[in-house]
């Protein structure tokens, strides 16, 4: 897919209007994941502005997002920095080989204490 | 007034005492429910990206179950709580994701959102009454304080969810109040405990429950409640394991005296 | 047979880019009654109204047609330059192909086509118009001022100072507003009250002010240059012409636990008392809810020590009637509600103070006499955070989408004083962007950094929260990419600004618009930014959008001499296009009464003939057309179709639609 398509999916995905994004940064000065990030919500939001799309499905960052939506929750322009990770995130996994973690390696993780909620989530969130 | 009761599959199986807590609770303070009949997972997450259509439809299946049966759909379960609210919302808002869900599922009626998502904790505030609580408490909790701990799922996005005040929420501690402990405050009730990452990422699940643990003890909290059974989870396991976790639904049973 | 005049205007580019103006008057040349058709670059200019003039002594004509921008800009002065011709004013019919065509269409033949429908559609109501003269009715000579903060006394002043007579109505017990409530003001740092109790006092003292504190609208009538209207005199419960402002009760008073509202409610007050030292009128005033003599009888201490029986603890609210010329809108501003802001901590912790909070704490007048100490514990505060743009520019729906535009200049000026008077206080402020236009205005911000060592730091707060004593604020650092957290012992924020909530009410009663943000409107966004659109109506200061003090005061005084030109005049020129019953029509039914924002329709039993020699007496209403503001309410209303308005008559509209749907 050429890249200018896979932006305009990814924006579409994320239904967010990254243009409404004033640069304040409270995105980022709220997410509790912000040190475990190389690109950081702001930078989300303003990199898909920008089309830089490489650099955000490269990012490690869509790993440590805890979708915990505090970002969307503060925003005082109604932005959804967590919708655009998650929709990078989604282009990343639906592309071939994209999968992080395969159904086999599940079973093994399975210990007395684990919520399913956790299994199924982490599968849902990592595979297509 | 009827609730369709949707346990979610952590209660139903890993933590089955929770559900039963929770039902006898229910028995106890007269609420009319039923389980939802051949319910399925609600997806554990909420689909945000706007294409996913075949994600939702488990739970648009659940939600339209409760159409049916005239009820309010029951959730124990913050994450289910959040899934199905959050679906809802699309069927009643979202006219692509309506129109697609229902020409997968093909049911006898479109299903167009109808549904009232209540969680087990907003049945407690706005249809039984903390009030009326406080009375139905045989074992008082007196002395014991405890500290909310809210997550992100129940309050976040408030905008769709309309749970609580999502930066000062309240409705745990009236809870604590109402059982006859008291509540703590500190400031990361509504901190993220590490979430799914824990699975891929424990460090992080450390950084993040440790930072809630250590700040409820330090307020001196002598117990976490939480409403979600992944943060529980977190809690009890990525946390400074200084301070016991529990879910509500265990100590409402006790205080109300039908815990076994 | 008419003899119509066509005269297309090209608005330079303005109009002739998109619609061909010479097809447009050959078009309309043709139309039947058009006996000249002409197109002019600029039609308002000297040389267009000459060629308009003399095209009237030429063919004679008996009506004129401008096509060219909106009535609104030059209907007035077309009809004045054919007045000057001999062509009775409302002979002149304007399409308006500018506004509703030329700037909104790209495509030039759309567009033309569009121009010469709507010349047609002039032309045929232009043929039903008459000859119409407007009645002139009297200037009341005095003007009502609503507000009594730094606009309000401003205004009132200047128009006082011109020799007419000016009430203040304000809703506090004292007049002052917010501005009296500030320690220092930007970008000058001379203290508030010392430029401003001078300006109370010289209203008090002005023999032409009447000031009306405790006081609030009740209703308002008539029209520009004669307005009726209530003031309700709210009880204090003190005579104010009696009590000489010693402060003797508020000593004795035993019920002290109120909050204080001059001082933001951080400190408590008697039940009994004067809200400042500086207040004006300086008289005493009674909280009835904190009040023990009149919420259960006991006590009555404060009567007792008066010396000069100005107390009445039976006082009633009393309403009072006044006629005025013009009305002059002051209401101000309040700092929003934060209760959607509970990220910042507001409502949890007692040291997150907002910025009107730290003006009274840093005030000599206020709660900790002038010493900066936190509320929680009054220790000195030795890191101070500012958290700019609270509620302001937020479109999510927790606050308000505008720019305060105050905020970046007193919290400028908040963290310059601060470094001043505590040298070892280390202060940060986060911020969106420094916005500091305005002559010394830059300077004044980056002395704040330069000379005083502010320390800035471009990005928002996400979260404060309290750790080990310390006040955390968790926050990004956008030029660093970094997310810093600051122990802080005082936080500060700089709550947006919205309209004093009053202002809606009155805005309904003088029947002012208001935009979706509750500020008033304004006649011209830029030609005229103190008139309100409705005649008689002036505004001054914040309730028409956010402003600083030294702005607050130009638009004051250009307020008054809108004011002062308005009152200066012996009569005004009434509306000719007024409404009218046909009175075989009428039912005498009472829904235009009903419907009549002026109060114009009164109704008469009248006497008419059946044929046969008898004669029935019937009620119909009749329109005083001094009073009509030509609305059209009433036309809509009448259910019998006998209300008509002259100049717009049902006639007159279904020819333009007419006209439009012809083709």
């Amino acid at each position: 897919m050429e890249k200018n398509e896979i932006v305009r999916l990814v924006k579409e995905r994320s239904g967010t209007d990254a243009r409404k994004c004033m640069k304040c940064g409270k995105c980022s000065g709220r997410c509790p994941a912000y040190h475990d990030m190389d690109i950081k919500p702001h930078q989300f939001v303003s990199y898909i502005e920008k089309g830089e799309i490489d650099k955000l499905m490269q990012s490690k960052s869509l790993y440590t997002c805890l979708s915990c939506f505090a970002c969307v929750e503060r925003c005082p322009r109604g932005v959804a920095p967590a919708n655009v990770i998650e929709a990078v995130r989604q282009e990343v996994i639906r592309q071939q080989g994209g999968n992080k973690i395969m159904a086999e390696t599940v079973p093994s993780m399975i210990d007395e204490t684990i919520p399913q909620q956790l299994l199924v989530s982490m599968f849902r969130k990592l595979n297509k | 007034m009827k609730f369709s009761y949707y346990p979610g599959c952590t209660l139903k199986t890993k933590a089955k005492e929770l559900d039963l807590y929770g039902r006898k609770s229910l028995e106890k303070l007269g609420v009319d429910f039923e389980e939802v009949k051949e319910w399925q997972c609600c997806g554990a997450v909420y689909p945000v990206s706007r294409d996913e259509v075949a994600t939702k439809l488990s739970a648009v299946r659940t939600l339209a179950s409760a159409k049916q049966e005239n009820a309010k759909l029951l959730t124990l379960c913050s994450a289910c709580h959040h899934v199905l609210k959050r679906v809802n919302d699309d069927m009643k808002n979202d006219d692509n994701i309506r129109l697609k869900a229902n020409n997968y599922l093909g049911l006898d009626e479109p299903y167009q959102g109808e549904t009232e998502v209540v969680h087990y904790l907003e049945l407690l505030r706005d249809y039984v009454g903390f009030d009326k609580i406080k009375e139905a408490v045989v074992n008082p909790l007196k002395g014991q304080k405890i500290a909310a701990y809210y997550g992100c799922l129940l309050l976040r996005p408030s905008e769709t969810l309309k749970f609580d005040n999502p930066e000062n929420p309240s409705i745990i501690e009236e809870f604590i109040k109402a059982i006859g402990a008291t509540p703590v405050k500190y400031p990361f009730s509504n901190e993220c405990c590490g979430a799914y990452v824990s699975a891929t990422n424990k460090e992080i699940a450390v950084k993040k429950s440790t930072k809630v643990t250590d700040s409820a003890v330090a307020n001196g909290a002598e117990k976490i409640v939480t409403a979600c059974p992944l943060c529980m989870y977190n809690l009890t396991e990525n946390g400074n394991k200084k301070v016991p976790v529990y879910y509500f639904t265990e100590l409402l049973a006790e205080a109300l005296g039908v815990k076994e | 047979m008419q003899k119509i005049g066509v005269f297309v205007c090209w608005c330079g580019s303005n109009i002739a880019a998109t619609v061909d103006v010479k097809k447009v008057a050959e078009v309309l040349k043709a139309e039947p009654g058009v006996v000249i058709s002409e197109n002019y670059q600029y039609m308002c200019s000297e040389n267009g109204q000459a060629l308009i003039r003399n095209a009237i002594k030429e063919h004679g004509l008996t009506g004129v047609v401008v096509c060219s921008c909106s009535p609104r800009m030059h209907e007035a002065t077309f009809r004045k330059t054919c007045e000057s011709a001999g062509l009775n004013p409302y002979m002149v019919e304007i399409a308006n192909i500018r506004e509703q065509c030329s700037w909104i269409h790209k495509d030039i033949e759309e567009a033309t086509e569009k121009a010469i429908i709507l010349g047609r559609s002039a032309i045929a109501k232009l043929k039903l118009n008459a000859p119409l003269t407007s009645g002139e009715s009297a200037v009341v000579k005095r003007a009502l001022v609503i507000g009594g903060g730094i606009a309000g006394i401003q205004s009132a002043l200047d128009i006082a100072e011109a020799g007419f007579e000016v009430d203040i109505v304000e809703q506090s017990p004292t007049i002052g507003g917010n501005m009296a409530k500030l320690d220092k003001t930007f970008p000058t740092l001379d203290c508030a009250a010392c430029i401003l109790t001078p300006k109370m006092v010289d209203c008090a003292q002005n023999e032409k002010i009447d000031i009306m504190t405790f006081s609030e609208i009740e209703s308002v009538k008539g029209f520009v240059g004669n307005f009726k209207v209530q003031i309700r005199r709210k009880a204090r419960f003190v005579d104010e012409k009696k009590c000489t402002g010693c402060g003797e009760c508020m000593q004795k008073c035993p019920s002290k636990k109120g909050l204080n509202d001059f001082n933001m409610g951080l400190n408590t007050r008697p039940a009994i008392y004067i809200p400042f030292a500086q207040a004006i009128p300086n008289v005493a005033i009674i909280d009835p809810e904190q009040c023990l003599k009149i919420k259960n009888g006991k006590c009555g201490l404060c009567a007792m020590k008066c010396n000069v029986n100005a107390i009445d603890y039976t006082q009633k609210d009393e309403i009072i009637e006044r006629e005025y010329g013009a009305i002059v809108v002051a209401t101000g501003y309040k700092p929003i509600s934060l209760e959607n802001f509970n990220e910042y901590g507001y409502s949890s912790y007692k040291d997150v103070v907002t910025s009107l909070e730290l003006e009274r704490l840093m005030n000599a007048a206020g709660p900790s006499d002038g010493h900066l100490v936190r509320p929680s514990d009054h220790k000195e505060p030795k890191v101070i955070t500012f958290i700019q743009c609270v509620g302001s520019r937020d479109t999510s729906g927790c606050g308000k989408p505008y720019c305060s535009k105050i905020c970046c200049m007193y919290t400028a000026k908040h963290a310059m004083l601060i470094r001043e008077k505590y040298p070892d206080t280390e202060v940060h402020v986060f911020y969106i962007d420094v916005r500091t236009p305005g002559k010394n205005y830059d300077e004044f911000f980056r002395r704040a950094v330069e000379q005083y060592g502010v320390d800035y730091i471009k990005g928002m707060v996400g979260k404060v929260y309290e750790e080990n004593g310390k006040l955390m604020v968790q926050g990004s650092d956008l030029i660093n990419n970094e997310q810093v957290v600051i122990p802080s012992d005082l936080v500060v924020l700089a709550a947006a600004i919205e309209p004093n909530p009053s202002v809606r009410n009155i805005a309904t009663m003088v029947t002012a618009s208001i935009d979706t943000n509750n500020f008033l409107t304004e006649a011209h966004a830029k030609l005229r930014p103190v008139e309100s659109p409705t005649a008689g109506i002036f505004l001054s200061g914040v309730c028409q959008g956010p402003k600083d003090i030294p702005e607050t005061v130009s638009q004051a005084s250009a307020c008054a001499a809108k004011v002062i030109g308005l009152l200066a005049k012996d009569k005004l020129k009434c509306n000719a296009c007024v409404s009218h019953s046909d009175e075989m029509l009428c039912t005498g039914c009472s829904v235009c009464a009903n419907v009549c924002p002026y109060g114009a329709i009164t109704y008469v039993d009248k006497e008419f003939r059946l044929g046969g020699g008898k004669t029935e007496v019937r009620r119909v209403a009749t329109v005083n057309d001094a009073v009509c503001q030509g609305c059209g309410a009433c036309t809509v209303a009448c259910p019998s179709g006998a209300m008509d308005l002259k100049g717009f008559s049902n006639k007159q509209i279904m020819a333009e639609v007419d006209a439009i749907c012809k083709r």
